[in-house]
């Protein structure tokens, strides 16, 4: 018999610190499966955030720096622009990118940087213990917001695929799930388009991801999948809002 | 003719994998890992119809396919 | 062949770091360094590097952070309220020991200050600034020569040691124009890199850029690589100039701007014959503490002057420890001290204890 599916080359042996049932795995899989597939896991330069994927370098088996809080676009444009050739990615939470890093994110996507965002969008802060996030849902109870989202005073979700969608630049901006096999093959596909669009010299591309933090929304991991699915696509609609197929520059 | 093969060591038992098994057979086991969680596992392979469900689902890396 | 041209001192910080090999610069606009990203902006294509005005200080260290990390000679320039916002970038690129350059033509503080040139910033460029126990290697230049000179140093040093390097400049040397020699076109023996992140080609093993150590001694080990290799900047590193210290009965201690007008008040002095001398430190870190003391030793007693409250003085004093008088002029922000009330300072030094 033939190995249909293991475990990619551009993932290490070594076992992920996430919690049982934490989605960051899946996606680091997935993101491994894809430099494997497009055969360029020796000219990749991944950046890791701070957060749960912190110690990424430890799992994704590609040259890798760690970035401050927020700032891996503006080191990814600085790794891309001393490196056209290279293949850069950035891995991100939604505190990371979409709080303390929004201004480094918007512009990297606005001057078009050749790179492309791994947005993992799972409604809170995973590694500092469950406090709000700026993708906290409406009513969410969280660490700092013990009576959940109070909208009025903590404004609502922001939605980051839509935000840079107004931009003209990017040339590939989706949001995908991976709350059931399904959308976890069709992150993969949203996953190889935006390095496939990197490669090609077409522009900056993300793809966000809504994950699952069990441990901090106190479900089990199962539960944590249907409450993804139940309650943060309708916030956070699924699809490809952004795909320039057009020429390479 | 599929087989599915679970590296236990590398479970944590967070029961994805048994989820979406479309045969129902991945169960938990009464043992537990040298972490102390109970690793998923298969118990009848001869029903495995190696579609890889589980091991897509899988955040841990756990699960290889073979046909 | 070697140019003579003249040159402002933004521009001088600019062509020196492109004639040091720079091939990467991020820069914010901000007054008065604004020459330096409007000179790169036009100079880096002509040499294939890259120029980015970044959306921030903030973006701009980061992406320095990236460009070094990648194996580029990589700087960035700001002034005082721009430079405590790369405070964080600065902490992060001395704990993953990325070699790269910072320059502050600094400005008067605190907060949001105002453009006049000051020295306010010793502190914040020598005492760390940003948060851990990190070094930079500061160079402190007098002159638009000195700052083409030191602008290859910065580079060579921080490549040498694996750290960045800060150029402490001011805003009047940054819009004063003197005429300089240029260095000719040399081969620059850029060391190797194999630690940077520029992918695992031809079997090249993993490179990670990185400043966590989760576990207790893992941070510690980084630790104590980092003071080992600062030690070693301090014994090998230091720079000074001395003029007419020889005899000196007092010695003026001052750098960059405020001993270009020490200089003026001293030569005052001593045409009515007072002993007076000049002591310049050229690296603010690593200080150079050694000949200070051996100078307060042989009896010699100090005046800093400093266009601040006086902070270099501090590290003057520790130098000295007690064995000569340390007497200081500070100049608060907001005007360039004259050559005559540094004169005035000095007199009143001079006659305050028994020299004669």
């Amino acid at each position: 018999m033939e190995k249909v599916f293991g475990k990619p080359e551009a993932l290490q042996e070594r076992v992920f610190h996430y919690c049982p049932g934490c989605t960051h795995g899946i996606i680091h899989r997935l993101v491994a499966e894809v430099i494997d597939e497009l055969k360029v896991r020796e000219k990749t330069i991944g950046i890791a955030p701070v957060g749960c994927a912190v110690t990424a370098y430890n799992y994704f088996n590609c040259d890798v720096q760690q970035a401050a809080h927020g700032r891996a676009p503006a080191v990814a444009t600085g790794i891309k622009r001393v490196l056209p050739d290279r293949v850069v990615f950035s891995y991100q939470g939604d505190g990371d990118l979409a709080s303390i890093g929004m201004a480094e994110i918007v512009h990297a996507a606005n001057r078009g940087e050749k790179i492309t965002v791994i947005f993992v969008n799972n409604a809170i802060y995973g590694m500092t213990g469950g406090q709000m996030a700026p993708t906290t849902l409406p009513g969410q109870k969280t660490t700092t917001s013990p009576f959940g989202r109070d909208v009025e005073t903590m404004g609502y979700p922001i939605k980051m695929t839509e935000l840079l969608n107004t931009l003209e630049a990017p040339a590939f901006l989706a949001r995908v799930s991976v709350h059931d096999p399904k959308n976890v093959n069709k992150t993969k596909e949203a996953i190889k388009k935006a390095f496939e669009y990197q490669i090609q010299g077409k522009g900056f591309s993300m793809v966000e991801v809504l994950s699952t933090c069990p441990t901090n929304w106190g479900l089990a991991p199962l539960e944590a999948l249907k409450w993804l699915e139940a309650n943060m696509i309708p916030q956070f609609p699924l699809g490809v809002v952004r795909d320039r197929e057009g020429v390479a520059q | 003719m599929a087989q599915v093969k679970f590296n236990e060591e590398r479970c944590k038992g967070c029961e994805l994998c048994v989820s979406v098994c479309p045969k129902k057979i991945i169960h938990m086991a009464d043992r537990f890992n040298s972490k102390g969680y109970r690793p998923a596992e298969v118990t009848a392979q001869d029903q495995c119809i190696g579609c890889a469900f589980c091991a897509r689902m899988c955040p841990d890396v756990v699960i290889e396919v073979y046909k | 062949m070697a140019e003579r041209v003249m040159m402002k001192g933004n521009e001088a910080i600019a062509e020196g770091a492109i004639r040091a090999g720079c091939r990467f610069f991020a820069g914010y606009p901000i007054t008065p360094q604004n020459e330096v990203p409007e000179y790169m902006s036009r100079r880096m294509p002509e040499v294939g590097g890259t120029f980015i005005q970044a959306e921030s200080e903030v973006s701009a260290i980061n992406m320095v952070y990236g460009a070094a990390g990648a194996g580029a000679r990589a700087m960035t320039s700001s002034s005082s309220p721009g430079v405590s916002l790369k405070m964080e970038g600065i902490s992060y690129a001395a704990g993953s020991e990325l070699p790269c350059v910072i320059v502050n033509v600094s400005r008067g503080g605190p907060g949001l200050g105002g453009l006049t040139p000051s020295q306010a910033d010793y502190f914040q460029a020598t005492k760390g600034g940003g948060h851990g126990d990190y070094r930079l290697v500061v160079f402190a230049p007098a002159s638009v020569q000195e700052i083409i000179d030191l602008m290859y140093q910065a580079f060579v040093t921080a490549d040498k040691y694996r750290t960045p390097a800060m150029i402490l400049a001011d805003g009047l040397l940054g819009q004063m124009m003197e005429p300089v020699t240029l260095p000719e076109d040399k081969d620059l023996q850029i060391p190797a890199k194999p630690w940077a992140t520029t992918g695992m080609i031809n079997g090249k093993p993993q490179s990670i850029i990185n400043s966590l150590g989760l576990v207790g001694e893992e941070l510690e080990k980084i630790n104590v690589r980092l003071q080992k290799k600062y030690q070693e900047i301090a014994a090998n590193e230091v720079r000074f100039a001395e003029e007419d210290v020889k005899d000196a009965d007092l010695v003026i201690v001052a750098y960059g701007t405020s001993a270009r007008v020490a200089k003026s008040a001293i030569d005052k002095a001593r045409a009515e014959g007072k002993k007076v001398g000049l002591f310049r430190p050229i690296t603010l870190w690593p200080f150079p503490s050694k000949p200070l003391s051996e100078l307060a030793k042989s009896g010699k007693r100090f005046l800093t002057v400093e266009m601040s409250v006086g902070q270099m003085v501090e590290d003057v004093k520790l130098a000295v420890n007690g064995q000569a008088q340390v007497d200081s002029f500070g100049k608060l922000n907001g005007t360039i001290p004259s050559v005559n009330e540094v004169y005035d300072a000095i007199i009143k030094s001079f006659n305050s204890q028994g020299v004669a």
